[in-house]
């Protein structure tokens, strides 16, 4: 066999990989403010009473769920292009996630709000409030709070998903990796190494969830 | 230029789905098989067996897919086993569903009611007469719609197999994109085979799913 595990190459662009792991967690950030806000704004289409909207929601959920991200994100960084827009991988990167992740935010979302009890609403209305306020307090809110495990369950998947974008090279740690593999032929070492970063960025991200939870849901429901 | 694209470049993208779909099923099965050891043993009396099935689950649950082909796919030639590209990737593969499977039966497990396990055990039946004829066969069925849905999300993965060179649908989609300069509409075929075959699928979990709701709701 012959071969000896050589961690070195690994330390010597350690912090070249620590700066992937910043792009990684910004792209993951950024990727999910934009699904969250395709989400709720889907919700709503969703909700409308324009049978067209309603359709377009249905089908861009059912075409975003039942394809690869792969797929996805070349299919829209040669597509966006096509439609004068010409945007770096990064870029790229950030709209097929919030894509991607919004058309699940969507289906989660649209679960919670179906939660909420009809009176809530109506109640709100005649306590004087006007329709927005309804909305961001009566549904949202409580709404948010139901479905925040599986939201955030999705939004660690998003953040381990990112590691594709690598494949239009964008900037985030698996393509920093794939450079430095590259150079070194340290295959098992490198990618072994940013697999614990993985994980490192997903137990953070799910430590800051979880304290976010507490601090911001934490009132009396009755 | 390069050729446009024709019946000759549909055909190389059928070969491509014909390996995506064997990827899916070897998967499924291996970890069919895998996941209900690790959904046992993290239901099980012992506690080194839950703490290892735990850690296992969390590790895959925790890293992408993609770190997990690279890692095993280079990890196993490592340990000195030089074997062909189609096998290490399905090993990752299986891997990879035993611990996502194993975690979605093990909530099923502990989502039946507790006098299930008390009423077989009071009937005096064994573990294994317990487990095969009165908890599995219950708690497989609630797990009906999630493990259809974690199917369509197996499926999808293996287009990841393309990143480290393996040809299948997403693969074959990229090297006719290459041949051909037309991505968008490559893509948008490619896209579409992958569609047809996991929206049916969605749809039918779904419809599961209501049924389950239905009879509960009784």
């Amino acid at each position: 066999m012959g071969y000896t595990l050589d961690f070195t190459v690994v330390l010597d662009a350690l912090p070249s990989l620590l700066w992937g792991c910043l792009g990684t967690i910004g792209l993951a950030l950024s990727g999910m403010t934009l699904a969250l806000a395709v989400g709720v704004g889907g919700v709503v289409a969703r909700g409308s009473s324009r049978r067209w909207l309603r359709s377009i929601v249905i089908a861009f959920v059912e075409l975003v769920r039942n394809t690869p991200f792969l797929v996805q994100i070349f299919f829209l960084f040669f597509a966006l292009p096509n439609v004068g827009l010409t945007l770096n991988p990064t870029v790229t990167a950030i709209i097929a996630l919030g894509l991607n992740g919004g058309a699940y935010a969507i289906e989660i979302i649209r679960g919670g709000v179906q939660s909420i009890d009809k009176g809530q609403i109506e109640a709100g209305l005649a306590l004087g409030l006007h329709k927005g306020q309804v909305f961001r307090m009566i549904v949202l809110k409580p709404a948010l709070r139901a479905i925040y495990p599986s939201l955030t369950g999705q939004f660690i998947m998003l953040t381990l998903t990112s590691s594709i974008c690598s494949a239009i090279s964008a900037y985030e740690l698996t393509s920093v990796a794939q450079r430095i593999e590259s150079e070194t032929f340290r295959s098992f070492e490198v990618y072994f190494t940013i697999t614990l970063m993985y994980l490192a960025i997903s137990w953070l991200l799910m430590t800051g969830f979880s304290v976010f939870s507490r601090r911001y849901f934490d009132y009396p429901t009755r | 230029m390069g050729t446009t694209f024709g019946l000759g470049e549909l055909g190389f993208l059928i070969q491509g789905l014909k390996w995506t779909v064997l990827l899916a099923a070897i998967a499924f099965v291996g970890g069919g098989i895998g996941g209900l050891g690790v959904a046992l043993a993290r239901t099980s009396t012992s506690r080194a067996l839950r703490r290892i099935t735990g850690g296992y689950i969390a590790v895959f649950q925790g890293t992408p897919l993609l770190m997990q082909l690279f890692v095993i796919y280079y990890g196993l030639g490592l340990i000195g086993l030089t074997l062909p590209a189609w096998v290490a990737v399905a090993i990752a593969f299986t891997l990879h569903a035993s611990a996502f499977l194993g975690e979605i039966w093990r909530g099923s497990i502990e989502a039946l009611p507790k006098g299930q396990f008390e009423a077989a055990k009071a009937l005096g039946l064994h573990y294994v007469p317990r487990m095969r004829d009165v908890i599995l066969p219950q708690a497989l069925r609630i797990a009906l719609p999630a493990t259809i849905g974690f199917l369509v999300q197996l499926i999808k993965g293996t287009s990841l197999a393309a990143i480290v060179g393996f040809i299948e649908l997403a693969r074959a989609g990229q090297i006719v994109s290459n041949q051909t300069y037309e991505p968008l509409l490559v893509f948008s075929v490619v896209g579409a085979i992958y569609f047809a075959l996991c929206w049916p699928l969605s749809l039918y979990g779904m419809r599961v799913e209501s049924r389950i709701a239905r009879a509960a709701a009784r």
